[in-house]
């Protein structure tokens, strides 16, 4: 599928989206104000892990302003536990903590109040009488069946454990020429957005309904609200046209939006409870994925990888909620991108009085795709081989797809070779190697990293069912609605929020593609979860397949209507009618035509020129299940995770100085394909973004905790977001190979450059670092860290 | 706790409030004024979202009280535009290069380069990295706002009519 | 993240100033640029009772530079004294730390006089003040004092500064001679907080031999320190890179640094060694130049 052929898609346009947020007029959450709107302010356990005794909230009621005070047992008594991911019927877990808080920040009582002040005044007035217990927060320590249970219903601190081995693993190691093994260190970091999380709530008794605005990006967020409160699942209203400052997967305040909800019933008013920093980065159970891999390689003295052992074990912090998943998306990319003829993989998951994690940009994979990138170079290493070649000898070819890996997922598309030499090209990869000698021969510590890396996209479910074999859910569907009235102007429906995508941009461009209309001129809203047709939000790099087929699928349907009424009026078969530029015309007469406008005011008009059996007015939707989805994992654990597998090969020069530790990367390239892209500016900003979060991933940011379970890093001062001044001037080089599997030939990118950018990083520094005989897979790479490892070799 | 008569000016217009004293000048825009398009994204001065003109510097709102503005004369991001319903040419200029994704630090990372560019016509790209460093974005890796500011000079120097 | 309850009140003029602080019974804070206070009122980490707004006060605010010596009104705004002709010609040691303080909008509203009396152990303005010998002005009801740069700072975050007093002016004196300065930091991202920073002034005499130095280490300790045996290791010499090693021994054995989640004590150590050997190196270049 050439690019040439379309009109609108893959073109320089502006973004339908960002006037308003450059006229300061979008609608944050915290940008609504109804009228009576209280204010919500949290108490924080002080400890990682005690029991409640009592809580005495007197005082604090008695101060004026204050409406509420609500304790964790209040809320348990009138709520339903939030649901894990998990087959674990005995893990519960509240909004707030119940008879036990365990970790430090978790919330033990909510007061509302006139003010945010206020409420913050009171809440250092409710009195809480703890009993401190000996917290656990070494994930191998979580292991022992000894160390105190922080779910002591549940009977063990490991939440999730399970070996999977598809294919020949054991002959393959023992029949190869040479193993290796090796432990890579991914610390708990996030996405952090800008804006916290926030949730407005407001109880309409006479309607029996209960409205919300809200900061979110999370699939089947009405459903579970409305489950959790008890109420029917038409008993809340998710307003959707609220614009979402900015998510990357973590923007999933269920425990808050119940929270509120609770709050708005109990009172009768609008209760707003938005998250302060100090909220959001301890208690806002927002942090990612916290991980030990244990790889093992087997190869050939050739350099061909024949097979892995991959063994993950995951800190999920205090509660399961869907934390353990982001161990199983990385199944369905479990090889990276190479021809792997064997995989055992085993995920642990395990429970710590730390904050809760949440979904992190890519679900698993990046820290999945860091560990992989540093074992093909130790492999390479090993072998004295250049890694390039070894990628080159290991990567599946372009003829090879559709490829199918042995855990079960089929790759859709791809020419890798292309990308990682187009990528090479633009380094240039031979002016890097010279710079880093010449570096080098100065005394310097310098490194290149080139990594090859998958961004699985299409945001299937798949792990659900593979992780709890109960949940037998095997859709992941998303929908579009388009209205056109009678003078043709054309309006698309959404179903969900956006934090950034622009995904107003991607549904009136795949619509005008389709309708040949300009897509300045068609609207794009949002419908509320009530009048929504079924959508998962848009997490897992999906909005491009997902939402672009279901738009584009609904503009056919709309296309389609209209060539029938323009074949009645003209007197012909539907399939003589040609459509183009607007106007419809019979196949051959050029001169017996009818323009859009009038196709359009006849479908809202003239009942009797439609076609016989025709609906009234111009109207479709479309709900689209992922391609290659539907069906349930095999015994053995295969499945097909996601439908488009995008791919991303980073090559990054870096130097690290000897003594202060400090890397400085310099050029950095990035060579993509994620096939059609429908709006190059989206996908362009968000892969830079995406390098600057691996920047920060690779680093700069970690949630430190000490040994009792407390918070190193709960502000700005100390979790180290990157600033201009840290993100390098970033070079992306286009690659497109369609997706047979898609609308248009596009895939996912929502992740793109933060799969590979830790990855590379963490191999440039190794290269960098490999004359001191030093090999450290530990992110972040903080100077603290690099500057005491690269003293302990020079002494 | 003491309460404060203030007149401010906003964007050419003369406010008046009586605000209690721990009130910070970023929930004065936002609360009391409406102007929402200021943003909270730390309260403790490290990320920019907050950022405004006042007396003709940027400086961040959520590191003043509103009592300590009285007689000051602030812009905020509403207040750029030349006229009502418009978008002055750095907004403009951001649209072209999408210079944004969720629009959260936007409104400050204008304030910073509308102040940088008050100050200095045609920057350098280390001068814009550095007027923009107290602006947090999580979603751009700032490239394409780096863009933004330097076709908005280019635009605004006459070098670039047309882009 | 909303302060506790305190009153504001804006001072009209020092003795308005003394009035306040005397009523408060030692619970006022004095609010400046407010960029190392609002932080500590939001999170309720100080709880004054009363916060008395010093930037009205014209005699607070001003720079005033002769061959002798810088002198701030304390309100004076980090980004004036940074574009001040005065402070680049008579201070260069301090306009290369200005240039390192926080972010363009922080230097915007942050003073001089601030910066001093929070006392951030990492704070490049403190740690110029002790390098340079800053004499520091504060001033009550009860008169006035001078207070060496040497006896201000008390630990982290706290000086001898009274609940009842203001600091009024600080004085950075200016060296005659042939005069060198330089200025390194080691902060994780280039704008935060250093963990640790160098400062280095140095005299040489026509013949290139080192007659004056002061060498200075913030973010090490809970206050910024003066490596006063190599400097005096230092004097004499012609500050050849032999002479700063071995001067720089005694700074590895002497400096007691702090360990954190940034980085350990070992690391801060080996850093100020190294970026002391820096600032000599480039102080000398500057005053040979």
């Amino acid at each position: 599928m050439a690019e040439a052929k379309f009109r609108y898609i893959a073109t320089k346009r502006r973004p339908k989206e960002d006037r308003r947020f450059l006229a300061g007029a979008a609608q944050f959450v915290a940008d609504i104000n109804l009228q009576g709107m209280l204010h919500a302010a949290l108490v924080a356990s002080p400890y990682s892990f005690a029991r409640i005794k009592s809580i005495d909230a007197k005082v604090a009621l008695a101060l004026p302003g204050v409406h509420a005070v609500v304790t964790g047992a209040e809320l348990a008594a009138a709520t339903e536990p939030m649901m894990s991911g998990l087959d674990a019927p005995k893990l519960f877990r509240w909004p707030m903590a119940h008879q036990m808080a365990r970790y430090a920040g978790e919330w033990v009582a909510v007061v509302v109040a006139d003010t945010r002040a206020i409420a913050e005044d009171a809440a250092e007035l409710v009195e809480v009488d703890y009993e401190p217990l000996t917290p656990v927060t070494d994930p191998e320590a979580a292991l022992d069946p000894a160390s105190p249970a922080i779910h002591p219903e549940h009977g063990s601190n490991i939440l999730f454990r399970k070996k999977w081995t598809w294919g020949p693993v054991a002959e393959d190691f023992a029949g190869a020429d040479r193993r290796l093994a090796f432990r890579a260190r991914w610390h708990r970091s996030s996405t952090v957005p800008i804006e916290t999380f926030g949730v407005v709530a407001s109880w309409d008794h006479a309607r029996q309904l209960l409205d919300v605005w809200a900061s979110i990006q999370m699939p089947k967020y009405p459903d579970q609200l409305a489950r959790a409160l008890r109420l029917p699942g038409n008993g809340v209203r998710v307003h959707f046209d609220v614009d979402v400052g900015g998510s990357y997967g973590v923007k999933r305040g269920l425990k808050h939006s119940i929270l509120a909800g609770f709050l708005a019933r109990k009172l009768d008013a609008p209760v707003r409870l938005i998250e302060d920093r100090l909220d959001n980065m301890r208690g806002g159970d927002a942090q990612g994925p916290d991980r030990i891999f244990d790889m093992e390689v087997a190869f050939t003295n050739a350099g061909v990888i024949r097979a892995l052992k991959i063994r993950a074990l995951d800190d999920c912090g205090a509660h399961a909620g869907r934390a353990p998943l982001q161990l199983g998306k990385p199944v369905g990319a479990i090889c990276g991108p190479y021809r792997v003829n064997s995989v055992e993989y085993e995920a642990i998951s395990v429970t710590t009085n730390k904050t809760p994690q949440e979904a992190v940009r890519g679900f698993g994979q990046a820290p999945t795709n860091f560990a992989l990138e540093n074992a093909v170079d130790r492999v390479a290493s090993a072998l004295g081989m250049d890694r390039i070649a070894l990628r080159r000898l290991n990567l599946i070819r372009a003829d090879e797809f559709p490829y199918t890996i042995p855990s079960g997922s089929a790759y859709d598309s791809g020419d890798y070779h292309a990308v990682l030499d187009k990528a090479l090209a633009a380094g240039p990869y031979d002016a890097l190697i010279v710079r880093r000698d010449a570096a080098r021969a100065a005394g310097k510590l310098a490194g290149i990293g080139v990594v090859t890396c998958l961004e699985p996209s299409g945001g299937n479910s798949s792990f659900e069912p593979l992780f709890n074999p109960k949940n037998d859910t095997t859709t992941w569907m998303e929908a579009c609605s388009i209205k056109v009235d009678a003078a043709g102007s054309i309006t698309v429906s959404m179903n969900t929020t956006s934090s950034g995508q622009g995904h107003e941009t991607l549904a009136s461009t795949v619509v005008g593609e389709v309708l040949e209309r300009d897509p300045e001129t068609i609207r794009v809203v949002r419908a509320d979860s009530l009048s929504a047709l079924p959508s998962n939000s848009p997490v897992g790099s999906r909005m491009a397949i997902m939402l672009g087929g279901a738009a584009a699928g609904a503009a056919k349907k709309i296309k389609e209507t209209a060539a029938a009424i323009a074949a009645k009026k003209l007197g012909v078969a539907p399939a003589e009618i040609d459509y183009a530029d607007g106007v419809f015309s019979v196949r051959g007469e050029p001169g017996k035509k009818l323009t859009w406008q009038a196709v359009c005011e006849t479908a809202h008009r003239r009942f009797h020129e439609l076609p016989d059996g025709m609906e009234p007015g111009l109207q479709a939707f479309h709900v689209l299940e992922v391609p290659t989805g539907g069906t349930l994992p095999t015994a053995d654990g295969r499945v097909q995770m996601y439908p488009c597998y995008s791919f991303e090969s980073h090559v990054v020069y870096a130097e690290v100085d000897r003594v202060t530790g400090q890397v400085t990367l310099g050029r950095y390239v990035v060579g993509h394909d994620c096939g059609t892209m429908i709006n190059p500016d989206i996908v362009h900003g968000m892969t830079y973004g995406g390098v600057a979060h691996g920047i920060g991933a690779a680093l700069y940011e970690r949630f430190r905790y000490d040994d009792q379970g407390q918070l190193l890093s709960g502000t700005f001062m100390d979790y180290l977001i990157p600033s201009s001044h840290e993100v390098p001037d970033i070079a992306i080089v286009d690659h497109c190979t369609p997706s047979p599997l898609t609308a248009f030939g596009q895939k996912g990118s929502g992740e793109a450059g933060y799969l590979g950018g830790p990855a590379a990083i963490s191999c440039a520094v190794n290269d960098a670092l490999a004359p001191l005989g030093i090999f450290l897979a530990e992110l972040p790479m903080t100077p603290g860290l690099l500057g005491d490892l690269i003293a302990t070799k020079q002494k | 706790m003491s309460s404060h008569a203030i007149t401010v000016t906003i964007n050419g217009r003369v406010y008046r409030a009586t605000v209690p004293a721990r009130m910070t000048l970023v929930d004065f825009l936002r609360d009391e004024l409406r102007l929402t398009g200021t943003h909270v994204g730390c309260e403790h001065g490290v990320c920019g979202a907050c950022s405004i003109m006042f007396e003709g510097r940027p400086i961040r709102s959520c590191l003043m009280f509103a009592a300590q503005a009285d007689g000051a004369s602030i812009t905020t991001v509403e207040g750029l535009a030349p006229e009502p319903g418009g978008l002055s040419v750095l907004q403009d200029s951001f649209w072209e290069t999408h210079a944004l994704q969720c629009g959260y630090c936007t409104p400050g990372m204008l304030i910073a380069a509308h102040a940088l560019l008050m100050r200095i016509p045609n920057p350098t790209d280390e001068e814009i990295r550095e007027a923009i460093s107290g602006n947090l974005c999580r979603c751009t890796g700032y490239k394409q706002i780096v863009d933004a500011v330097k076709l908005a000079a280019e635009r605004l120097s006459g070098k670039n009519q047309n882009g | 993240m909303k302060a506790a309850e305190f009153d504001y009140a804006r001072a009209a003029d020092l003795d308005d100033v003394f009035r306040l602080l005397d009523g408060a019974q030692g619970e006022a804070k004095i609010i400046a640029g407010g960029q190392t206070l609002v932080p500590l009122l939001v999170m309720r980490l100080a709880r004054p009772t009363l916060v008395v707004d010093i930037n009205g006060i014209a005699e607070l605010s001003g720079i005033a530079a002769d061959e002798t010596g810088v002198t701030f009104g304390a309100a004076t705004r980090q980004i004036d004294a940074l574009e001040a002709a005065g402070v680049a010609r008579h201070a260069p040691l301090l306009k290369k730390a200005l240039a390192l303080v926080g972010h363009p909008q922080t230097r915007n509203r942050g003073t001089i006089g601030g910066s001093l009396a929070n006392a951030d152990p990492a704070a490049e303005i403190g740690l110029i003040a002790r390098t340079l010998d800053a004499e520091i002005e504060a001033r009550s009801s009860a008169g006035g004092r001078q207070i060496a740069a040497d006896a201000f700072f008390t630990g982290a975050m706290s000086t001898v500064l009274s609940a009842e007093e203001c600091l009024t002016k600080v004085r950075f004196p200016v060296w005659p001679g042939r005069v060198g300065t330089g200025f390194e930091e080691m902060s994780n991202r280039r704008s935060d907080f250093a963990l640790v920073a160098v400062a280095c002034q140095v005299a040489i005499d026509k013949a290139g031999v080192c007659t004056r130095i002061a060498l200075g280490v913030g973010g090490a300790e809970p206050v910024p320190v003066r490596a006063s045996d190599a400097e005096k290791r230092l004097i004499g010499t012609r500050l050849e890179s032999a002479d700063i090693n071995a001067a720089l021994n005694t700074l590895a054995e002497t400096l007691d640094p702090l360990s954190d989640v940034h980085a350990s004590a070992d690391y801060r150590r080996r850093v100020a060694v190294h970026l002391a050997a820096r600032t000599i190196a480039s102080a000398r270049d500057e005053a040979r130049a």
